[in-house]
């Protein structure tokens, strides 16, 4: 039979110029489950639908801190992302130590950008299989929002949804993308959670156990100078008021038909 | 005639009996620069109302001998901090090269904020209290090395919130802050005249610029009627929230030595 003779390592062009190993892994970002990151410009905010394995287990963590002022949602392989966690954790810790100030978001996503990107590069390595968004506050600067690919690609965005079904995600982003700028931070939320709703199959909906919720932002002292309001996730009990705030919006109407992806589920993909 | 390499320029072994090689050797331990050769002197700082005054002199010596006498010894950094060097030269001039550097870095990594928000943009270069923190680190990494940058230097800018902000650091990574600082001889000659002025944070709050200026300028004088290593030419620099303003090519006025004719024990007087 016909086999991608070209897929075996990711060092190795195709002759039509892809690098099919990097593209799995951009597929492996697909499987897990959906999150979504939209910034103000007081406040970022990650929302996620976790995923439990089986019925009898716990729910897959989704969103992470980093730092005060910088945390992450993930999509793919939890493994991976912890690797990517804990190099950001040092590199935050590092910068506070030499410098005395939060890490600027932008260099600390260009340097999981250049990590991913060697991977890519060397024969006998892999990708990671994770793509993340990355939410953070640069010291004065105010609220940032980048996506990252296992490509090594990373990118500023204004609001974004990757994983399962984030395509209905974003094409409610695209829809309200003027609206965001201007949103506090209670709005953002809700933006979100009715993003996450879109991507949902008909007969789930959000719930406390399924639902994850993280903010970071800045706020004005009383004295007029900007403090980092720091980066919390709030899961369980504490989420229940904002899915009781989006609940009796109308109900979901994009057609949700069950997709080859949901059925490609894989237990240890979150 | 003795053609070998390793004899010339070196005494005669027939005249002078056989050479001493044994200090060639490079044995033992690595012997890096662990004493400063081309030296600046003094470099002074307050405090005042909405900002730092800091100022040095254009001199670098070679032991006593003023052998540099236009050598700026005040650097800015992204027209918000300005550093100050004493001791060794040439080490100033690679934390210079190396300054630029992270000016570059930082210029590329926080200039991309979008422009059309008008109070975010520019607003997250390093801040002199940064830059302070990262000399810090960088002059203690290097003495524990046993190769440390012969320096003492003075950090003046704003901090975080905007406050004046200034702050010492020398070769071993030794790093404080006051209101008022001066390095080398200045900390005996500068230092008692400027907390005369700015003791504490509270009192340089009250110093308006003017104020400030004219101490410097006051103590500038002193430092070159007492310091046999220093010189009437200096750079000064005023540091503010809305920038650096440099000056360096000052010239000490109104000096006067009236005072020099009763200094006793010294040089050939009998008394």
């Amino acid at each position: 039979m016909f086999r991608n003779n070209y897929d075996n390592d990711s060092v190795t062009f195709s002759p039509q110029g892809r690098i099919f190993q990097v593209e799995y892994a951009g597929e492996a970002v697909k499987q897990g489950s959906v999150v979504v990151g939209i910034a103000s410009k007081t406040h970022a905010v990650l929302v996620a639908i976790k995923r439990n394995a089986e019925e009898l287990s716990s729910y897959q963590k989704k969103l992470f801190p980093i730092d005060e002022h910088v945390g992450i949602a993930i999509a793919g392989l939890t493994s991976d992302a912890r690797v990517l966690s804990n190099f950001m954790k040092q590199q935050c810790l590092g910068h506070r130590l030499t410098y005395g100030r939060n890490m600027p978001v932008r260099s600390l996503v260009d340097m999981i950008g250049s990590k991913a990107q060697i991977n890519t590069q060397h024969y006998g390595k892999r990708p990671y299989g994770v793509g993340l968004l990355v939410a953070g506050v640069d010291q004065q600067g105010g609220p940032r929002l980048f996506e990252f690919q296992p490509s090594g690609m990373t990118e500023e965005m204004v609001a974004f949804a990757i994983g399962a079904r984030s395509q209905m995600a974003r094409t409610y982003l695209e829809k309200n993308v003027d609206s965001f700028k201007a949103c506090g931070k209670e709005e953002l939320i809700k933006h979100g959670l009715r993003a996450l709703k879109e991507s949902l199959v008909q007969d789930r909906e959000l719930t406390i156990d399924n639902t994850s919720v993280a903010i970071v932002g800045v706020k004005k002292d009383k004295d007029g100078t900007a403090k980092v309001e720091p980066f919390k996730v709030y899961d369980g009990q504490d989420v229940m008021d904002w899915i009781d705030s989006v609940s009796d919006d109308k109900e979901n109407t994009a057609p949700a038909p069950a997709t080859v992806e949901e059925s490609m589920d894989v237990d240890n993909d979150a | 005639m003795d053609h070998r390499p390793q004899a010339w320029g070196r005494p005669r072994d027939d005249v002078y009996g056989a050479y001493d090689a044994s200090y060639l050797h490079d044995s033992g331990p690595k012997t890096a620069t662990q004493s400063p050769v081309v030296t600046g002197t003094s470099v002074i700082g307050i405090k005042f109302k909405d900002g730092v005054v800091i100022a040095a002199d254009n001199l670098a010596s070679y032991g006593s001998l003023a052998r540099f006498n236009n050598v700026k010894r005040l650097r800015t950094f992204l027209n918000s901090s300005v550093i100050g060097f004493g001791g060794d030269v040439s080490d100033m001039q690679y934390l210079d090269r190396l300054l630029s550097e992270l000016a570059i870095d930082e210029t590329y990594e926080t200039d991309d904020t979008p422009e059309d928000d008008e109070e975010t943009t520019k607003k997250t270069h390093l801040n002199a209290a940064n830059l302070h923190k990262y000399l810090q680190k960088l002059l203690y990494q290097r003495r524990s090395k046993f190769d440390p940058l012969w320096n003492q230097i003075l950090v003046a800018g704003t901090d975080g919130e905007g406050k004046p902000f200034l702050a010492s650091v020398d070769l071993r990574g030794t790093a404080f802050s006051s209101a008022s600082l001066a390095t080398g001889f200045g900390s005996a000659l500068a230092q008692p005249i400027m907390r005369r002025y700015a003791e504490t944070d509270e009192q340089a709050a009250k110093l308006t610029r003017e104020e400030a200026v004219a101490v410097v300028k006051e103590c500038m004088k002193v430092l070159f009627y007492r310091d046999a290593r220093s010189l009437d030419r200096y750079s000064i620099a005023v540091v503010t929230k809305a920038g650096v303003e440099l000056a360096e090519e000052e010239q000490l006025e109104k000096q006067s030595w009236a005072f020099a004719e009763r200094i006793r024990g010294y040089g050939t007087q009998n008394v």
